[in-house]
This record gives C-alpha cells, sequence and structure tokens, in this order.
C-alpha cells in the first residue's frame, strides 16, 4: 500500500497559553511544541498497515518549529521517506493547507496510486475551521471518513472503524484510494529510542518539495482572541497532601459517598 | 436578510441527541434576531417518528431510507447542498461530534462560504453573526464574524441549553429525495461497547485517571482506591490510547457519559471531549498539578497536589474515616 501520513506540529497545552498584542493570536515566544496527538497515532496505523499489507509509508508536514525532529523520529519509526513543504505552517489556514497537500500529491511528490491512504489525525487542537482530512477528501475527490480507530486491508479494500459517542463503533467499508482521518491506532504508538533517532539525523535525509501556497485561499479572520474567564467553580483544598485528603474524606463521609 | 437555517437532526439508534434541541436553539435565537425560517434536517432509515420531536423548527425536511442508516459524508453533503439552495439557507448548524465530523468542512467547500468550528457561543451584533470557538483544548477563545450571516457551523455539544430548542408543536413534515450515487463508503454495522468487565455507567463512585497517572502500574493504584471507596476507575483517552485500561472504561465525547455521586479525577486536564461525558457528575472533586488545569472549572473541589501521593493518603484517610 501507498501510505502518506501528515505530520502537524500543535502547541504543547501543558504550557501556558498567551494572546500576542494584536489580540487576535498566539503569542509564539514561549511557546513549546508538539506532534499533534493523533498524528503520532496515523504514523503507527501505517506502520502498522505496512508490517501487516506491505508498502511504502511517506510522512509529510509544513514547516513548523520543531518539525524536522518530528519528521526523523518518524523515519526512525519505520517510516520510509519524510518530506517537507517548506511554507510556514503557522500563516496558512486550513483550507489553504489542504489545498497545498492536495497540490503535493497530485503532482509527483507524493502521487495517489490506486492503493494509496492518505492519513491525516482526525484532528488537531488549534483549528477553528475544521479538518484538513475532510477537505483533502473533498480536493481530491477521494472517499474520506474521520475519528477512525481501526484500518483493515481486505480484498483491496478497507474495513474501518469509526467512533461514535457512548463507546459505539461503526463498521465501514471504503474504496481506495481514500483519506482516513485516524483518531486512535490499534496499539499504543511505538517507542523509539533516542540514540536510534539521532543515527537516522545522520544517516537519513528529509527531502523537500516546493509547493506554492494557493493565492486565494484566505482564512477566517479572527476578530478576537482570548483566554477563557475561569469560572473557578472548584473550592480549592489547601494545606499539605494529608490535609487534603483528610478534608476529601470527610467532604465523602457529610455527604453518605463513604 | 439571513433567510433559511438548516439544523442537521443527530440521532443514533433511534434516539434523539440533546445536541440536536441544543442546535434548534441556537437557529431559533438567530432567526429570532434575523429573520428566516428553521428546517431541521432529518436522515435516517426508520427515523419518521421522530419527526414530532422536532416542534421547535419550522419545517422538517425528511429523508427516510434504508441507505441512510449510517451514511457517510459522500451522501450527507450533496444532500445539503440541494437543501442548502432549495430554502435560500444561508447558516447551516452541524452537531460538533464524532458523527458529523468532517460534513460542515465539506459543504463549506462546495458552498464557498467559511466553516466555524467548536461554537460555543454565538449573538448577533449589529447585523453580524459573531460566533465564539473554543480552541487548544479548551484554553483559548476566539471570535469570528459571519458578515452577510453565511456559514457552516459546527456547535459544541453542551455549549447551549437544550431547553430552547424543544417543543410540543407538531412541525410539517416534508419528504425530500436523497440524489443518487454509488457510495465508496458503506456503512456495515455497529459495533456495542463491551461493558462484561464493568460498566462504568452504572457506578455511582468512579476514580478517574488521565495522563498525570505516569504509567500503566500506577493504574493499580487507582484500582485499590477505587474498591475502598466502593467505586470503579475510568480514565480519559489517552489512558486507554496508551493500553492501560480497556475502551469500556473511557470517559468523554468517544467513550462513556457517566454521572456518579463521586467522579475523582486525578491527573486530568479537563478538555472539553473528556469533561462533555462527565460534566453531570454530582459532586466532582480535582487533583491536578497546574492550577490552571481546566479540569477546575468543572469541579466542585480542587486540590493542587500530586495525585501519585494523594492516592494512597485518601484511601488511608478513607479506611480510618470508615473504622470510626
Ligand atoms: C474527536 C475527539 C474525540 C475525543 N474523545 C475523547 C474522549 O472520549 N475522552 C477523553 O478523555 N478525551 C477525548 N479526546 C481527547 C481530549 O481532547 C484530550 O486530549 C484528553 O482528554 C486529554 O487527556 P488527559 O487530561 O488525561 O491528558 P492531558 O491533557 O495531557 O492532561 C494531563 C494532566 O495531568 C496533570 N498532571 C501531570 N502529572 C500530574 C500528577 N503527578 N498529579 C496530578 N496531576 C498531574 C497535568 O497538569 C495535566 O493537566 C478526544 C479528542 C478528539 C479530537
Ligand atoms: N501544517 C500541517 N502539516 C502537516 N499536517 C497537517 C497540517 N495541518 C493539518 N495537518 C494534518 O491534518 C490533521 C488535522 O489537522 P487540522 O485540520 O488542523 O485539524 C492533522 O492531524 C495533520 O495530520
Amino acid at each position: 500500500m501507498n501510505l502518506i501520513v501528515l505530520l502537524k506540529m500543535v502547541p504543547d497545552t501543558v504550557e501556558e497559553l498567551n494572546v500576542a498584542s494584536d489580540g487576535k493570536s498566539l503569542d509564539s515566544e514561549y511557546l513549546r511544541f508538539k506532534l499533534n496527538d493523533p498524528d503520532e497515532h496515523a504514523l503507527e496505523e501505517a506502520l502498522l498497515l505496512k508490517e501487516r499489507a506491505g508498502g511504502k509509508v511517506t510522512v509529510v508536514a509544513l514547516d513548523a518549529p520543531e518539525v524536522d525532529d518530528a519528521l526523523f523520529m518518524a523515519l526512525a519509526k519505520g517510516a520510509d521517506r519524510a518530506v517537507k513543504i517548506p511554507a510556514d505552517q503557522a500563516s496558512l489556514g486550513t483550507v489553504a493547507t489542504a489545498r497545498m497537500f492536495a497540490t503535493f500529491l497530485a503532482s509527483g511528490g507524493g502521487q495517489i496510486t490506486p492503493d494509496t491512504l492518505v492519513l491525516p489525525g482526525s484532528q488537531a487542537i488549534d483549528d477553528l475551521e475544521g479538518e484538513v482530512a475532510a477537505y483533502l477528501g473533498e480536493a481530491l475527490s477521494l472517499p474520506y471518513v474521520g475519528v477512525v480507530s481501526s484500518v483493515s486491508p481486505v480484498n483491496g479494500k478497507v474495513v474501518v472503524l469509526k467512533e461514535f459517542s457512548g463507546g459505539m463503533r461503526g463498521e465501514f467499508e471504503v474504496t481506495l484510494p481514500a483519506v482516513l482521518g485516524i483518531q486512535s491506532a490499534e496499539k499504543p504508538p511505538r517507542y523509539v529510542p533516542v540514540a536510534k533517532v539521532r543515527a537516522v539525523m545522520k544517516s537519513a535525509k528529509i527531502e523537500t518539495a516546493d509547493i506554492a501556497p494557493p493565492e486565494s485561499a484566505k482564512a477566517l479572520a479572527v476578530e478576537r482572541m482570548y483566554k477563557p474567564e475561569v469560572a473557578g467553580r472548584a473550592q480549592i483544598l489547601e494545606g499539605t497532601p494529608e490535609d487534603i485528603a483528610v478534608r476529601i474524606a470527610s467532604l465523602l463521609a457529610e455527604r453518605g459517598i463513604i | 436578510m439571513s433567510t433559511g437555517i438548516l439544523v442537521l437532526v443527530e440521532h443514533l439508534k433511534g434516539t434523539m441527541a440533546d445536541i440536536t434541541f441544543e442546535m434548534l436553539g441556537v437557529g431559533r435565537k438567530v432567526a429570532a434576531a434575523q429573520g428566516g425560517q428553521v428546517h431541521a434536517v432529518l436522515l435516517g432509515k426508520n427515523v419518521a417518528a421522530l419527526a414530532t420531536r422536532l416542534g421547535a423548527a419550522d419545517s422538517v425536511l425528511l429523508a427516510d431510507e434504508p441507505s441512510l442508516e449510517q451514511s457517510s459524508a459522500e451522501v450527507i453533503v450533496p444532500l445539503l447542498q440541494q437543501l442548502m439552495a432549495q430554502k435560500q439557507a444561508s447558516l447551516v448548524l452541524l452537531g460538533g461530534t464524532n458523527a458529523s465530523f468532517g460534513l460542515g468542512v465539506q459543504l463549506s467547500a462546495r458552498m464557498k462560504v467559511p466553516f466555524v468550528n467548536f461554537c460555543k457561543g454565538a449573538r448577533v451584533e449589529g447585523g453580524s453573526l459573531v460566533l465564539t470557538s473554543q480552541l487548544f483544548s479548551g484554553k483559548i477563545l476566539s471570535d469570528v464574524k459571519l458578515a452577510d450571516g453565511k456559514g457552516i457551523v459546527s456547535i459544541y455539544p453542551g455549549a447551549f441549553p437544550a431547553e430552547a430548542g424543544r417543543s410540543d408543536k407538531t412541525p410539517p413534515v416534508e419528504k425530500v429525495a436523497v440524489p443518487p450515487g454509488s457510495p465508496k463508503v458503506v456503512f456495515k454495522r455497529y459495533i456495542e461497547p463491551d461493558t462484561s468487565d464493568v460498566d462504568i455507567t452504572k457506578q455511582s463512585v468512579l476514580v478517574a485517571v488521565g495522563r498525570g497517572i505516569q504509567n500503566a502500574d500506577n493504574i493499580s493504584l487507582a484500582e485499590d482506591l477505587a474498591k475502598t471507596l466502593g467505586g470503579a476507575v475510568c480514565a480519559s483517552r489517552p489512558v486507554i490510547d496508551q493500553g492501560w485500561l480497556p475502551l469500556s472504561r473511557q470517559v468523554g465525547k468517544s467513550g462513556m457519559s457517566v454521572a456518579p455521586k463521586l467522579y475523582l479525577a486525578l491527573g486530568i486536564s479537563g478538555a472539553p471531549e473528556h469533561c462533555e461525558g462527565m460534566k453531570g457528575a454530582q459532586l466532582i472533586v480535582a487533583i491536578n498539578t497546574d492550577p490552571k488545569a481546566p479540569i477546575f472549572d468543572v469541579a466542585h473541589y480542587g486540590a493542587n497536589a500530586d495525585c501519585l501521593e494523594i492516592i494512597e493518603l485518601l484511601k488511608e484517610a478513607v479506611e480510618k474515616k470508615k473504622t470510626k
């Protein structure tokens, strides 16, 4: 199979996020970036499919802070090709991003063969305008399913599981080529030792694909960005861990829970 | 100025989802400010009977066919496109749910109108529709304006009152035809969650663990505490994705919705997708090392502490209380 995984760097929300002085964007000074969670799963699912059905895994990303690390990490885990499109992710909206990937895939760079599966993460956390995966399906006229948590090749097609609510999943049969937004892989993403990533950094190369950003795809104009008012609903229990534990136990006893 | 507002009705296996009423409420609010009619679009297999519950809409547009049991974007999007044209709809409201995932994006691409995701606030201001979206797992809000009121909007579940969209009226029903096609995505069957292990929706005490629990070995500590409290352990998505607990223990958007007497959240940040499944708990106590974690906005009580430390100490404290 021709497996194409899209990797996106997103601000790590474990760090404090602040709004820039323009009041319309994030203050980038102290932002730390990490690979979008679902993308890690998309890569894992691709590697599992390669192990099961054979094929090649290509990872593609637009330029972003620390993106090289993510691309090398993917190569170290078993991806065959890593491609960077040198356009700044931050300056593009979702629609423009999707168009660039569509151009990449329609050109020689990615190439959609009859056994192609394009695997973006189902969703990134920074997204006002929705999901690249669905735009890509639309732009490439390929079938699309989102929130996918399992992919199995069966007779030249794939059977996928999509998550609904309440733990319910739906099984769908999808004709290839297709775009699947991956929410989680069948197995936890594999671990790769840092030493191996370092070795790959020395031996492997990240390819570059020059794709011009589309002119017309304007992003939604944000009027104002701000932090939510802290509802501050929780009454904070102070003191040593011992004090806190005793307070909680008393609360539970008062309410007849214990 | 605005004309039609379409609301895509959400239901799963014959049950209407609350998000439908939340969306109808938003539709009514916008229609009251800008004028126009609200049309509920009801698609599915054997769903005609659900129409009677959609009285908050001015009309129900119904397509009831076996092929629509769980249809994919390639069937729903052309249909919505056709209905937008027919009803001169400028605004389409969709549920921010897994079921509707991706529909808005594709419809917006075809209709060349903006798509706004994660919407949890809507107001009409000087003739424009101003939408508030929640980004970065609930840590940032952003306002966008739909100047001519045109757009496709994905409504965040639980953000708007469902009551505003309920009505006893019987709406007129209009049948609509599904455009022909041979879909490349075909629904096969539902797979029910396997709750043979523990059904977390039936527990009155839940000890919930998140990424802050750090590793698989620590799960057993939470299990001991749950046993002492007479309950079970459940988890946020990353814990399940790591394979530390089975899927049946996941709480949230894709997992279970729970409403126990006690929900003890340990090392859970409180992302909107998680809170969606637990905000109805009677008593929520959260332990998190980050004083700014959004979980403290839904919790009743909280503490900034290491959950691993608290687990052991709380178990002792509870045992002491019980023997008194
Ligand atoms: C379509 C979709 C569906 C989703 N469905 C679900 C779902 O059903 N359920 C769900 O949960 N998520 C779901 N998510 C994921 C969700 O967005 C969050 O990523 C997830 O809930 C985060 O889990 P977490 O709080 O455990 O991890 P994190 O967000 O990483 O938070 C970990 C927290 O632990 C704290 N911490 C760290 N160490 C300690 C310590 N020693 N003691 C105390 N606190 C500590 C940190 O301060 C942090 O707040 C979904 C996402 C998408 C896009
Ligand atoms: N700039 C980007 N570079 C690489 N992949 C991206 C980019 N933007 C989006 N994607 C992919 O599309 C998925 C959904 O992202 P989004 O549409 O931003 O929610 C991500 O998980 C990535 O797989």
